[in-house]
């Protein structure tokens, strides 16, 4: 699609974009938390977001669904395109947004509602099901996406709140993924998961792929060799390096980049 | 004399205090290790000189009165109580004691002038040994305590006893008062439930309490059926709470979730400020701008409207409510976390769609306790129904006309011309105790709502 104002790093150019962002600046009331980021995503593709501990990667993953409009001191420059529409553009309702770009954030989030309706709200509101047994359906196909259907389809309808930490983000990627996002972003969905629902929320991942756009926030070095096809290298705000998954990690170009995959910042 | 004692009692703690703090500093600095820092061994000497002879003095105080009171009526010359009734002693003792303070009308008997002061100098007396023992007592405690002071001895355990002591003290005040409370309800119920049979108060669909309270006055038989003065509190409950609850939670859904910080920054306070208006102040507000409101209202329709209509009290008693609805709303709004309201909206609902599905179901707790106490003050409520609320008990629930309340009642009962022990008065005491009992019914069953619904939330 628009791919002629010029690409970050150096481009496969295999799949099209989904995202671009052009000179993205984020304000919490004087302070800057992020300093002119410019970014492709792919679409059909996994992208991971790497950096140490308050470099801004949550900050830009919010960005990208314009959640930071819900932060009062939060201010956002820059032009962000989405499938070629500005997101900041007066006629886009960010509702419409969110249902488009979906988010699993970094604590699990259930309503206090049953396991069932935490799952089946998106496809309520959006009207996703025309009767009780497509919602069924679309519960079901959710929570066995989110790796979680065997654990709770005895107890459906016991609160959602009632899970385990681990279970409980399974959860909520589940109710993510139910409403049928094209472009997921992900928070550091497995920091709660132990390594059998991480193996099994990567699958997902993996899957999703074949017909999303996926960002995925994560500490883990092995976790983003593993899902993601490119990576990005965030530090103080700023993205320092923006390549093929391979190539950051075998080869990164920037020193700061080496020193944080080799454990020596962050 | 009491001041003087308090001070010097003061004085001779605090010279206890320095006296256990410095021995104690001084043990340190020979090097050993204590058990309690010096300024705990320092308020050990102050509290057990303090709380007990602050008590002594409390008692001792109480107790002289009467005591001084029984020696100078004992005192007097033989055969001048003699055919005198308890009303007349006390006649007697209390010219005694206003001549003892200098206020002489007439000319008293010489015996009375002399028992008055023999009645000063036992004040006196009596003044001075208190200022004794309570010398003798605190200098006591503060050598026992200085005694005391020793590596091993463990005067902030002894500090922590006592003030957990003082603490119990305090709440076990406020218990026994709310016992008092329902022990005087219970008492004087129990003589009305004597004079009037409990099927009559219970099951009466009558209520005309004016009897006669001497023989010379007119008035009827009279009739204690509290079933129509309790329609009278519910209907004007109801019709309260159908004004407070939506507005109220209207408002604060509106406050929190939709305002602007700046409207948010105005309205806020003046919310509050409607929560302390004077209820006499809305008691003016029905009689003079409502209830006229609500009849000329009615006359364009044709509808007969009574001059003091349920309906002007519970509405006028609904604006009463908003703010405390609003606030417990606010309070619980706010306290859902804002990661639900994130995660609603990052899924595509939109503002009113979070309020309604996620952050409402999360706050009710909170909110339905907020109702039921508002229920509770609507029943409780007293200016505003005594002003603008009927006086005759009528049978209805229809809002235009005039009701009466349990808290009115209660209220025109005891006002005027009692006396406590007719069954009109008392029967103010069975409205009371009914009242008591509603509303503790009331807020024990918020606690189980509140409770059942943080089990399953949380
Ligand atoms: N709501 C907020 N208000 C003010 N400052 C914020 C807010 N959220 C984030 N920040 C600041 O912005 C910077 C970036 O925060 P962000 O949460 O994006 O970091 P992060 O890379 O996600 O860190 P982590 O890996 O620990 O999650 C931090 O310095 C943080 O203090
Ligand atoms: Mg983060």
């Amino acid at each position: 699609m628009m791919n002629d104002m010029g690409n970050v790093g150096r481009d496969s150019a295999a799949s099209e974009i989904k995202i671009q962002a052009r000179g993205v600046q984020v304000f919490y009331g004087e302070t800057q938390a992020i300093k002119d980021v410019s970014v492709d995503i792919l679409d059909k593709s996994v992208t991971a977001f790497i950096g140490p501990s308050g470099c801004g990667k949550s900050t830009f993953l919010r960005c990208l669904n314009r959640m930071n409009d819900t932060i009062d001191i939060a201010r956002v420059e820059g032009d962000i395109h989405i499938d070629g529409d500005d997101i900041h553009a007066p006629g886009i309702d960010p509702v419409q947004l969110r249902a488009k770009v979906g988010m699993v954030f970094q604590k699990p989030n259930p309503f206090p509602k049953s396991i069932y309706d935490n799952i089946a709200y998106g496809p309520r509101i959006h009207g996703l099901a025309r009767n009780k047994a497509e919602l069924d359906e679309i519960v079901e196909r959710s929570l066995r996406r989110g790796a979680i259907w065997d654990e709770v389809k005895h107890r459906l309808h016991e609160p959602g709140t009632g899970l385990s930490g681990g279970q409980q983000q399974r959860l909520c990627i589940a109710r993510a993924v139910a409403t049928e996002p094209e472009v997921l972003l992900m928070d550091e969905p497995c920091s709660a998961l132990d390594p059998i629902a991480t193996a099994q929320v990567e699958d997902l991942i993996d899957e999703l792929r074949q017909s999303y756009s996926v960002v995925i926030v994560t500490h883990s070095m092995q976790q983003a060799a593993r899902v993601s096809q490119r990576t990005a290298f965030f530090h103080l705000g700023s993205l320092v390096e923006y390549r093929e998954t391979g190539q950051i990690f075998t080869n990164p170009e920037d020193p700061r980049t080496e020193s944080y995959i080799t454990g020596r910042i962050g | 004399m009491a001041t003087t004692v308090f001070l010097a009692l003061l004085c001779v703690s605090i010279l206890g205090y320095s006296l256990n703090r410095q021995a104690a500093a001084r043990m340190r600095a020979n090097g050993t290790k204590l058990h309690s820092v010096p300024g705990y061994h320092g308020l050990y000497s102050l509290l057990s000189t303090i709380v007990p002879v602050v008590v002594l003095i409390v008692l001792w105080l109480a107790l002289q009165g009467p005591t001084i009171d029984r020696f100078t009526m004992s005192g007097l010359p033989a055969g001048s109580l003699d055919e005198l009734e308890t009303g007349g002693r006390q006649l007697i003792l209390a010219e005694i004691k206003s001549i003892s303070r200098g206020r002489v009308f007439g000319n008293p008997e010489a015996w009375k002038v002399d028992a008055a002061d023999r009645y000063v100098w036992m004040h006196a007396v009596a003044g001075w040994m208190l200022f004794g023992v309570v010398i003798v007592a605190s200098l006591g405690i503060v050598g026992f305590a200085r005694s005391r002071v020793a590596a091993d001895f463990r005067a902030r355990h002894g500090v922590e006893r006592i003030t957990s002591g003082l603490m119990l003290f305090c709440s076990t005040i406020a218990i026994f008062t709310t016992l008092g409370i329902i022990a005087a309800l219970l008492f004087e119920s129990i003589r009305f439930f004597e004079r009037v049979p409990i099927t009559e108060f219970f099951l009466g669909l009558n209520w005309e309490p004016q009897i006669p309270l001497r023989e010379d006055q007119v008035a009827a038989e009279g009739a204690f059926g509290w079933i129509p003065v309790f329609l009278g509190t519910l209907v004007i409950t109801v019709v309260a709470l159908f004004l407070a609850v939506p507005v109220g939670l209207l408002s604060a859904i509106y406050l929190n979730e939709f305002a602007t910080p700046r409207l948010r920054a105005v309205a806020k306070p003046v919310l509050e400020i409607l929560a302390g208006v004077p209820t006499v102040v809305y008691g003016f507000f029905a009689i003079l701008v409502v209830a006229p409101a609500i009849r000329s209202f009615g006359a364009t329709l044709g509808i007969p409207v009574s001059p003091n209509a349920a309906l002007a009290a519970g509405s006028v008693m609904g604006i009463m409510l908003i703010p405390f609805i609003s606030s417990f709303t606010d309070d619980a709004l706010s306290a859902v976390p804002k990661s639900l309201r994130d995660g609603a909206l990052a899924l595509g609902a939109t503002r009113a769609e979070t309020v309604l599905n996620v952050l409402f179901p999360a706050a009710i707790p909170g909110i339905v306790g907020g109702i039921l106490l508002a229920i509770s003050r609507a029943i409780g409520e007293t200016m505003i129904v005594v002003m603008a609320a009927g006086l005759i008990a009528s049978l209805t629930i229809n809002p235009l006309d005039s009701v009466t309340t349990v808290t009115v009642q209660i209220v025109t009962l005891l006002v005027g011309d009692t006396s406590f022990d007719n069954p009109k008065t008392l029967a103010a005491f069975a409205l009371g105790m009914m009242l008591f009992i509603v509303t503790l019914v009331i807020n024990v069953f918020a606690l189980r709502i509140v409770r059942k619904y943080r089990e399953a939330y949380e």
